[in-house]
């Protein structure tokens, strides 16, 4: 009884240390001001590899999200004679929601892991060492133009995301099942606020991309330097960011949208 | 040797996982020569190069650098100092992403502001003084594992360090690959007037080239002096680390009980 209680309590530590030192890594990761001219084309290199490269699976999940909504929205909607008002049950799930969440579950499996992989090889062959020795800081050289890349490029994916599903929604509800169009994008056009809607939407996608892309570079940096110790940073990268992501979207829904 | 020493440990403590690899060790590394650190794996000779790098930071005593206390370093001055510092990490520890022109070019393009036809310059220089200037386009992936050590070696020397550090530069080599690093690390002290420290457990190779040479093994030096001195040391340590003796001071056995027990020869084993 008393060790389950003693490893209770070592686990308790152990997360407190890691979150700890996770802390201290961004604050580390932050701290410097990297110059334009070194900076710059690092970000840009970057901003291609996680961001363009992620292109093709958030289009076409966005895609066929948006279709299935089309679907399920027309099916349920026209029991009651409203399938006009699909158009704003496609946005509003897309912008509020779906857009965000699904992108950053999409980002952390196919950006955030890679990113993880690259940091923990890159350490696992000695190369941040050795940068570190050349008197190159791997905070500032590899892991911070990473840190930016995922955080500018979640919140412009998740737009794509849901302007890609809505026009998938429109192929279904409008081309497909014969909504009049005026009405699909008349209603969208109404209820759909910018603030309250589209921004609160953005506002998630910028928490999601901050959190996915500290989670993957922390877990790629901190990592075992060996292929289990990469392995076990990869999902773990995978898991968290997905627990994180779906954590967060409840408590901000809630911030957002609820009405105590 | 002291006054002309360029690396000095003075009582040495370090410890990782709660395991002790340096209990007070001291040594003085002088300036200009090849000093080689030696002992059985394990000892922490790669650990003691962190040491010197501040990659890593002592329980207590003291690492200078060139008369700079390392462990208490900020962090703009440690990296400024190791501005003067190559280290060749044992896997080459080259950038992947990179071509072997690169690969040398890349501390010059970080740390200083040359234009573009003089880092060439300096880079082919580089690459032909370890002989793979033809190779310069090729990627790590492309090289063999002895062409890797030469070119991270390149890299290491291209902001004409005033110290270089070889953590295992010989291990799985072939003898050829193994003569041309050997080779390498006698011409680039000399020409070059570095502070070389050579960490290794080939004898021959490291006796060969260095000028003072240590043996390390649990957490102390066991023996130094030059490579002369190091062969007559009365030590029995010493002698069966140079020799390869498979028993002696450090048994053939790893500790373990009563083998009759064990074989189940008049009695039970647990």
């Amino acid at each position: 009884m008393m060790d389950r209680i003693a490893g209770l309590g070592r686990l308790g530590i152990a997360i407190i240390a890691s979150f700890g030192r996770s802390g201290q890594f961004l604050f580390g990761v932050l701290a410097g001001v990297p110059r334009p001219a070194t900076g710059f084309p690092l970000l840009v290199k970057q901003l291609y590899a996680v961001g363009v490269l992620s292109l093709a699976i958030v289009v076409v999940s966005g895609l066929f999200i948006g279709m299935v909504l089309g679907l399920q929205g027309y099916t349920i909607l026209s029991d009651y004679g409203s399938e006009s008002a699909i158009g704003q049950m496609i946005a509003l799930t897309l912008v509020r929601e779906l857009g965000p969440v699904v992108t950053a579950l999409l980002f952390a499996g196919r950006a955030g892991s890679a990113l993880t992989a690259e940091i923990g090889l890159m350490k696992a062959t000695e190369q941040l060492s050795s940068m570190e020795m050349m008197g190159v800081d791997p905070l500032r050289r590899v892991v911070a133009p990473r840190l930016w890349a995922g955080f500018l490029a979640m919140p412009v994916l998740a737009m794509i995301f849901s302007v890609v599903g809505i026009w998938g929604g429109m192929l279904v509800g409008v081309e497909w099942l014969g909504v009049f169009e005026g009405s699909f994008w008349g209603n969208m056009q109404s209820s759909v606020d910018f603030v309250d809607d589209v921004l609160n939407g953005f506002i998630k996608s910028v928490v999601f991309g901050f959190v996915c892309a500290w989670i993957a570079v922390y877990q790629g940096y901190d990592c075992v330097p060996t292929s289990a110790g990469i392995s076990s940073a990869t999902t773990k990268t995978v898991v968290y960011s997905s627990l994180a992501v779906l954590g967060l979207d409840f408590v901000l829904t809630a911030v957002m949208f609820g009405d105590f | 040797m002291e006054s002309s020493a360029y690396i000095t440990l003075r009582d040495v403590v370090f410890s990782r996982s709660g395991r002790r690899i340096f209990d007070g060790i001291s040594l003085d590394i002088p300036k200009g020569k090849v000093t080689a650190i030696m002992g059985p794996s394990g000892t922490g000779k790669t650990t003691l190069l962190r040491l010197i790098g501040g990659q890593l930071r002592p329980d207590s005593g003291q690492v200078s650098v060139a008369g700079h206390d390392v462990p208490r370093l900020k962090r703009k001055a440690l990296y400024q100092l190791r501005e003067k510092m190559g280290m060749l990490f044992q896997s080459g520890a080259l950038f992947t992403d990179l071509s072997v022109y690169e690969n040398v070019a890349f501390p010059l393009r970080v740390h200083t502001s040359l234009p573009e036809d003089m880092i060439r310059d300096i880079v082919l220089m580089k690459l032909e003084a370890v002989g793979l200037r033809g190779a310069r386009e090729l990627m790590p992936s492309e090289l063999s594992g002895g062409m890797t050590r030469r070119v991270a070696l390149a890299r290491s020397i291209a902001l004409d360090p005033e110290l270089i550090m070889y953590d295992e530069p010989f291990a799985g080599q072939d003898p050829i690959a193994m003569g041309v690093l050997v080779k390498l690390i006698r011409d680039l002290n000399s020409s070059m007037g570095l502070t070389s420290v050579l960490v290794s457990h080939d004898v021959p190779e490291s006796l060969s080239i260095c000028h003072y040479a240590c043996i390390i093994a649990d957490g102390k030096v066991i023996g130094e002096g030059t490579p002369e001195e190091l062969r007559a040391h009365p030590s029995e340590r010493v002698q069966q680390f140079l020799e390869g003796q498979p028993d002696g001071p450090v048994p053939f056995h790893y500790p373990s009980g009563d083998a009759a027990a064990d074989f189940g020869v008049g009695g039970r084993s647990s």
